[in-house]
């Protein structure tokens, strides 16, 4: 059982319809190379035995978060999965806040209540973090409803990983979401595995959302995970779309995680050559900064987003170390909306 | 005061709630056009169109996740499983996501919904149609959790499980949607948590829930007639919360405590209620604590066999009128 390195089929380069000036391409850089820091100070801090728990990086996902960052409305909502750092990050949620939530300190995100795997930030429309495979699809489902029931144009995106396409929920919303025309945008991000297991191994068609696509009478839409451009325009359509009354979309973005499954995953799984290729050929960041100077871009725009992005991440590091734990009394606020505990008098 | 059915006042309360607040939408399997499979929504779609009340495909983790993300986002919307053994299928939507969407956002998400769900036996469907699943329901903290068991209780309930701010599992007991009894007009809400002395007495406090109560006052009937003995029974109306300030008040007074319960025996409501009263009430008790529940095993289908199994009107009279 071999694993396969997708491309040939993913779409590449600009179709044009929604235009990137100079002031987006930076904005798409400067996300992907602050989603890029964040995350691998996450993985440094994790080595130092700073993160309690457990972590799931998206590192070398970037350019999937990035791309939609950058076309959705601020009162768009996100549902995102424990592999979420990136998502949240590009709708606002701060540095420090992630950090601090990893590490367990009171001016984490959710003060400790969360973890890594559950980030929210409902004023950014950040709508959380699932850790339950595919249980935010209908969840984002009715959101979209909402939206489309309150008239506000709104959109929902929700990103999921190519594993969960083999679970109930993926179907049901997808159908759900089709008859009922929401507003919403599926993104599966294939990053190829699972778990530790090639999705390949696993799922009777090649592409495990695009090719499902047919199912819920909706187009089959396969892109290059890692082209930020590609990424940026195909969010645009998608949400143009929803906006219009048009329904849902379903996307799958091929692309490639850098690191393990979670924490200390080495990911022994994978072949060499298929990190190495990704790591060093395919790479969203380096390759989105390389086209960029290729196209005539002043490369010192780009450093000053470089040297801009270290100061920000070591910024908040030290923020995040200097706040201690979380007070005892928040374990028993918030069970219900009088802000307490209490399940008897 | 009218009588109405059971049905009748669950559809009474939506309405209710509907005209009062725009923001509350109705959706589930075959509850719209048809009505609901046990007749309980009939006439919302006329009165409210399909904008807000919706029929869905069957996807119970679609249904409950759509509810949710709409309570999120500024709706209160009121889902039906159809038969609470139903449950099993989108569970994690209860559990891990609905009930812990405030705590584990830190108190961000605002989830109030209403899953309404036709729940417990005596319609002789068998076992995968039949359980009573308000213990497993009480077992995770995050939920309210409401059994009504009577048609004015429905109205009052349904409609305060509604307005409330947190989740709410609101189980309708499917044996009594027939059942009728005199239900306040106009707008009618009863607070939750709040339990219902149903009948007064002496020497022993039955507390019973749902289907179990109108047993419970028929047995309580019989032990006062035949045996000379006076119970006060207890309905809790709601398990979470729970009122068990009412429940050791009338233990302090009668000294005995009986739980009866149509859940099957292991970690039933009634153990939990037993346990607090054994903390909380101990030297008020004059005789052991006695829990009447179907027993541990599945529920068969045929009358015989299920009568004999769900706690009746004879083995309550049985049981009480031979406590010490
Ligand atoms: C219902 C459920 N089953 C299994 C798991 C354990 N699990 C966590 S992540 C994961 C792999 C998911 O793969 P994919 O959807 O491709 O997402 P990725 O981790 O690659 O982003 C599994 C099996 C889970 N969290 N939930
Ligand atoms: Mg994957």
């Amino acid at each position: 059982m071999g694993t396969k390195v997708t491309k040939s089929k993913a779409k590449t380069g600009s179709a044009g319809k929604y235009p990137l000036n100079e002031t987006k391409q930076l904005e798409l850089y400067q996300k992907m190379a602050e989603c890029r820091a964040l995350q691998q100070r996450a993985h440094d801090l994790f080595m130092q035995n700073l993160v309690k728990g457990t972590t799931h990086l998206g590192l070398g996902q970037e350019a999937i978060a990035a791309g939609f960052g950058a076309a959705m409305r601020e009162d768009d909502y996100t549902f995102n999965t424990y592999r979420g750092h990136n998502h949240n990050y590009v709708r606002g949620v701060s540095m420090t806040a992630i950090l601090g939530e990893l590490m367990g300190r009171d001016i984490g995100q959710l003060r400790g209540k969360g973890g890594s795997m559950h980030i929210t930030d409902t004023t950014k429309g950040a709508m959380g973090s699932y850790a339950i495979i595919g249980a935010h699809m209908p969840i984002a489902a009715g959101a979209a409803w909402s939206a489309q029931y309150r008239g506000t144009e709104q959109a929902a995106v929700c990103f999921f990983g190519d594993g969960t396409t083999n679970i109930g929920t993926f179907h049901e919303a997808l159908n759900f979401a089709a008859v009922w025309k929401l507003p919403v945008v599926y993104v599966c991000e294939n990053n190829q595995y699972m778990e530790y297991t090639a999705i390949g191994d696993v799922t009777a068609v090649p592409n495990p959302a695009a090719d499902r696509a047919a199912s819920y009478g909706l187009p089959s839409i396969l892109v290059d995970g890692n082209d930020a451009e590609v990424m940026y325009e195909t969010a645009m359509a998608a949400l143009e779309k929803a906006r219009s009354g048009g329904g849902p979309t379903l996307i799958e973005a091929v692309t490639y995680r850098h690191y393990g499954h979670s924490r200390a995953d080495p990911g022994k799984y994978r072949p060499d050559e298929e990190v190495a290729e990704w790591k060093n050929n395919r790479d969203p960041v380096p390759n989105y900064r390389n086209k960029l100077l290729a196209a005539g871009m002043d490369e010192s725009k780009l450093a000053a987003i470089d040297a801009n992005t270290e100061e920000m991440v070591d910024k908040a590091t030290e923020e995040a170390k200097s706040s201690g734990p979380p007070p005892d009394e928040i374990a028993f606020t918030d069970v219900w909306a009088d802000g307490g505990a209490a399940w008897r008098n | 005061m009218a009588q109405l059915s059971y049905r009748e006042a669950v559809a009474a309360a939506i309405a209710q709630e509907m005209r009062r607040d725009p923001n509350v939408l109705f959706l589930g399997e075959d509850v719209a056009v048809a009505g609901g499979v046990f007749k309980a929504t009939v006439g919302l779609l006329e009165e409210f169109g399909p904008l807000r009340v919706r029929d869905t495909p069957i996807s119970e983790q679609a249904i409950l996740g759509a509810a949710m993300g709409a309570a999120m986002t500024g709706l209160k919307p009121i889902a039906e499983i159809m038969f609470s053994d139903f449950f099993a299928v989108c569970w994690d939507t209860v559990v891990n996501e609905i009930a812990k969407a405030r705590y584990m956002s830190n108190g961000q998400h605002e989830c109030p919904l209403v899953i309404r769900s036709a729940n417990g036996g005596g319609a002789r469907f068998g076992a995968q149609h039949s359980q009573s699943i308000e213990n497993w329901a009480m077992a995770v903290p995050g939920i309210k959790v409401v059994a009504p068991s009577n048609a004015a209780d429905v109205k009052g309930l349904l409609a305060a499980s509604i307005q409330d701010p947190d989740p709410v599992l609101f189980f309708e007991q499917k044996s009594m949607y027939g059942t009728k009894c005199a239900v306040p007009e106009g707008d009618y809400v009863i607070p939750l948590g709040q339990a219902n002395i149903s009948r007064e007495g002496s020497d022993v406090t039955v507390v019973a829930l749902a289907a179990m109560v109108p047993k419970a006052l028929k047995a309580a009937k019989i032990l006062q007639e035949k045996h000379g003995v006076s119970c006060e029974v207890i309905d809790p109306r709601c398990l979470v919360p729970l009122d068990t300030k009412s429940i050791l008040e009338s233990v302090s007074k009668t000294g005995r405590l009986v739980t009866v319960e149509e859940n099957p025996r292991l970690c039933g409501w009634g153990a939990e209620i037993a346990s607090i009263v054994g903390e909380e009430c101990f030297w008020n008790l004059d005789s052991p604590i006695t829990r009447i529940t179907t027993p541990h095993i599945p529920l068969a289908s045929v009358d015989v066999l299920e009568d004999l199994m769900i706690p009746s009107v004879d083995r309550i009279v049985s049981v009480v009128s031979e406590m010490d």
